[in-house]
């Protein structure tokens, strides 16, 4: 099992935390209900303590085992400096303005660098699909390394926007269509 | 003419009678639930606003919009929620430790300094438009090209007075804890430390493992107590980091008003965050479980009136709780990549992980030595403390997922974190459980004062549980299609959700207007002035002997 992009990922997320979210709102609603009833209620199911730590230290170290394994750009975001990337943007932000290369061409399937540089406040920078969902983002901080290393197995055109506060002005830094990924299938995006 | 009549007197509430830490615990609680309404209808401006951003007072002003941003949570959090939360365990530390509280006076000197901070953060974004969000990411404060330095100074002094009466709070917890008089008359500094810090509850379960005696049959301090303290530790911490982060940027204002030009980049933007969230998740992740893990340990045994289930674990998961809270900020910078990978490893994403044991034990211990009670009376008390499990229940899992480094690159800084984690943590988690405190405290604080409707304080329940889920949760799903929480959309994006998420902050604040209406009925308009109005009673203490605060009885000689 492998998410292939941030779709597929917070399609299963949004199933998965739905479902939790139902369960544990029906597990307090049955116990508010039992707890000012008489008879003894039946246990559906009977968990020992130690059972429940184990499932607790399970699920919270887990959680991050299966997102390794299944998620492409962990591995690939704290190997990055071992990795040499296809292509290298770099990127200048100053005076609430992202100063780019250029339209970036990206061929699927390439390992590009984006590597922010800011002059003055602390920045993000996204890249968003034209319906507004999020493909990656990183902090942009001034005086430190902001460099992305991002593997795009989807086509199509993305927008880039600063995903950080940067005073009101900051409201303004949208550059649409910034970076384009082509080489899939003939009309399909993957 | 009944209506009128309860609107000026209440219902038996008489103000004269109420002793000197009655009353100020009740000035801090009404200061309270006014910011927490100004808090509801800024948030609800804001909501309006990504609805139809032309929509007034915001009219498409992004300044604005920032400036209400900026205040909402300085307003929610230290305006309210610290208030009501210094005024409950003010009142509480007395009477659990069946002491006097250390003193009345600084109590009074806590809540009104709190009031006049947030009232001075408040008029600087309202005025001047001073908008760096609370986060003050560096160099952004100290931006005079976009804000006005008059408006930072002003910012600034409000946040300094609020963590001033935050160290005042704290001093008078801990006098009133060490203070060896009464029952703690022959103890030792160290008995109560060791106490203090859970050590006692770890020492048990050792010996208990070792096949020998307890260390401690009867702790020196109760379970709740040593949650207060161990909250305080971080509340402590907290403020220390905040007032530093204070005193650099009222320096860098200063210095700009006199004329100086000083070089921003010399403090190292990813540096002062690392130190900032350092101390500011200390509220988040120590201060707020803590002192809501004590809170659901003390409301379990008051309204079971039985011992808590399993309590020498739960004092070993508080300090516990101490590591924990201390190591877990790098997760709100897994999105920064010069952050060293292994502290984005091990501290924002393995210790986090933690907190999902030790919430996860203390939502089992209250849930337990509530059944073991059972049948129990669908009590106010008891319905908000559900509220508040389920609150925490639904936002801590929802933290761990995206205290990932998979998960945050698609997640930071989206409406998910705030909506689906922070607002269903603090409204419905943190909320809810300060409604339960205020229930059961309600008799004790107002000397058995009748409320005045039931009816209202269920529709508040309910409107307060729903809106707050539902608003979090359609703010969840906004983020997962890409919505940013520090972004003010202008062109309808994401708009169904919007409106499903401003429908539910209506339904909060309607609760909010329901809630004080049954408040002030109980209590009248004249009570409510005679709250503030000097106590004829000096008693600091409650459930013993009437005395005065230790500092009164001092000066008495």
């Amino acid at each position: 099992m492998t998410f292939k992009t941030s779709v597929e990922l917070l399609a299963f997320h949004n199933v998965a935390y739905t479902i939790y979210a139902m369960l544990i709102i029906s597990v307090i609603a049955w116990f508010a209900y039992n707890l000012t009833r008489k008879e003894k209620a039946k246990s559906i199911v009977r968990i020992p303590f130690y059972g429940y730590i184990a499932f607790l230290v399970a699920g919270g170290v887990g959680h991050h085992i299966f997102t390794y394994n299944t998620i492409p750009w962990v591995s690939e975001d704290i190997m990055r400096h071992n990795i040499k990337p296809d292509k290298v943007f770099e990127i200048e932000i100053a005076n609430h303005k992202f100063n780019l290369p250029g339209k970036m061409e990206i061929k699927k399937g390439q390992k590009v660098l984006f590597d922010a540089k800011s002059k003055d406040l602390v920045y993000g920078f996204g890249l968003f699909r034209q319906d507004g969902s999020m493909v990656s983002q990183m902090q942009v901080n001034p005086g430190s390394r902001n460099d992305l290393l991002w593997t795009f197995n989807e086509c199509g055109e993305f927008d880039i926007r600063s995903t950080e506060y940067s005073g009101p002005e900051g409201n303004k830094m949208f550059v649409k269509k910034a970076v384009v990924v082509t080489g899939c299938n003939k009309g399909g995006k993957s | 003419m009944s209506l009128m009549k309860n609107l000026i007197n209440g219902t038996n509430f008489d103000a004269s009678k109420l002793t000197a830490l009655q009353k100020v615990t009740l000035r801090a609680v009404v200061m309270s639930f006014l910011f927490y309404g100004l808090a509801a209808i800024e948030g609800t401006l804001m909501r309006m606003a990504l609805i139809n951003p032309n929509i007034p007072p915001i009219k498409g002003s992004a300044e604005h919009f920032f400036s209400i941003m900026t205040v909402h949570p300085i307003v929610g959090i230290f305006g309210s929620t610290y208030q009501l939360v210094f005024a409950a365990f003010m009142f509480l530390i007395p009477y659990l430790t069946k002491k006097p509280l250390y003193s009345v006076g600084l109590a009074n000197f806590v809540w009104i300094n709190i009031t006049v901070g947030t009232a001075l953060a408040w008029i600087a974004a309202f005025v001047w438009h001073y908008a760096p969000l609370y986060t003050l990411y560096w160099p952004l404060p100290a931006d005079t090209e976009q804000f006005k330095t008059i408006g930072g100074i002003v910012f600034i002094i409000g946040v300094a007075l609020i963590m001033i009466g935050t160290l005042g709070f704290i001093y008078n917890i801990y006098a009133t804890i060490f203070a060896k008089i009464g029952v703690h008359k022959n103890k030792t500094t160290k008995e109560l430390l060791i106490s203090a810090f859970g050590i006692d509850g770890l020492l048990n379960l050792i010996n208990k493992l070792r096949g020998k005696p307890p260390y401690s049959k009867e702790p020196a301090l109760s379970l709740p107590v040593v949650a207060i303290f161990r909250g305080t530790v971080d509340t402590f911490l907290d403020a220390l980091v905040i007032l530093g982060a204070g005193i650099l940027v009222l320096v860098y204002l200063i210095a700009d008003a006199s004329g100086a030009s000083w070089n921003v980049h010399a403090i190292d933007a990813l540096l002062y965050k690392n130190f900032f969230w350092w101390g500011l998740d200390l509220v988040a992740d120590g201060l707020v479980l803590i002192y809501v893990a004590g809170s659901w340990y003390l409301l379990a045994t008051i309204i079971t009136g039985q011992k808590l289930f399993m309590e020498n674990v739960a004092r070993a998961a508080l300090l516990l709780e101490l590591f924990v809270s201390w190591m877990v900020w790098s997760h709100h910078l897994l999105a920064d990549q010069g952050q060293p990978e292994m502290m984005k490893l091990i501290s924002g994403e393995m210790v986090t992980a933690f907190e999902l044991l030790t919430q996860g034990l203390a939502l089992f211990i209250t849930l337990v030595t509530l059944w073991k009670a059972r049948p129990l009376e669908m009590t106010m008390p008891l319905k908000y403390l559900l509220g508040g499990m389920l609150g925490f229940g639904l936002a801590v899992p929802a933290a761990i997922i995206q205290a990932d480094m998979g998960m945050n690159r698609i997640l930071h800084n989206t409406q998910w974190i705030i909506g689906a984690h922070v607002h269903i943590a603090l409204l419905t988690g943190l909320y809810m459980t300060l409604y339960s405190v205020v229930y059961v405290l309600w008799p004790l604080v107002t000397n058995n004062t009748k409320l005045y409707s039931m009816k209202l304080a269920n529709a508040h329940f309910w409107l307060h549980l729903i809106g707050s889920i539902g608003m979090g949760a359609f703010m969840g799903m906004a983020g997962l299609d890409g919505m940013l929480r520090r972004h003010f959309y202008m062109n309808g994006e994401f708009k169904t959700f919007m409106i499903l998420a401003g429908i539910c902050a209506i339904m909060m604040v309607t609760a909010w207007i329901l809630f004080m209406i049954n408040i002030i009925m109980s209590v009248g308009l004249k009570g409510l002035i005679g709250i503030f109005l000097p106590a004829e009673d000096d008693t600091a203490t409650f459930g013993i002997e009437p005395q005065p605060s230790v500092v009164a009885s001092i000066k008495r000689g």
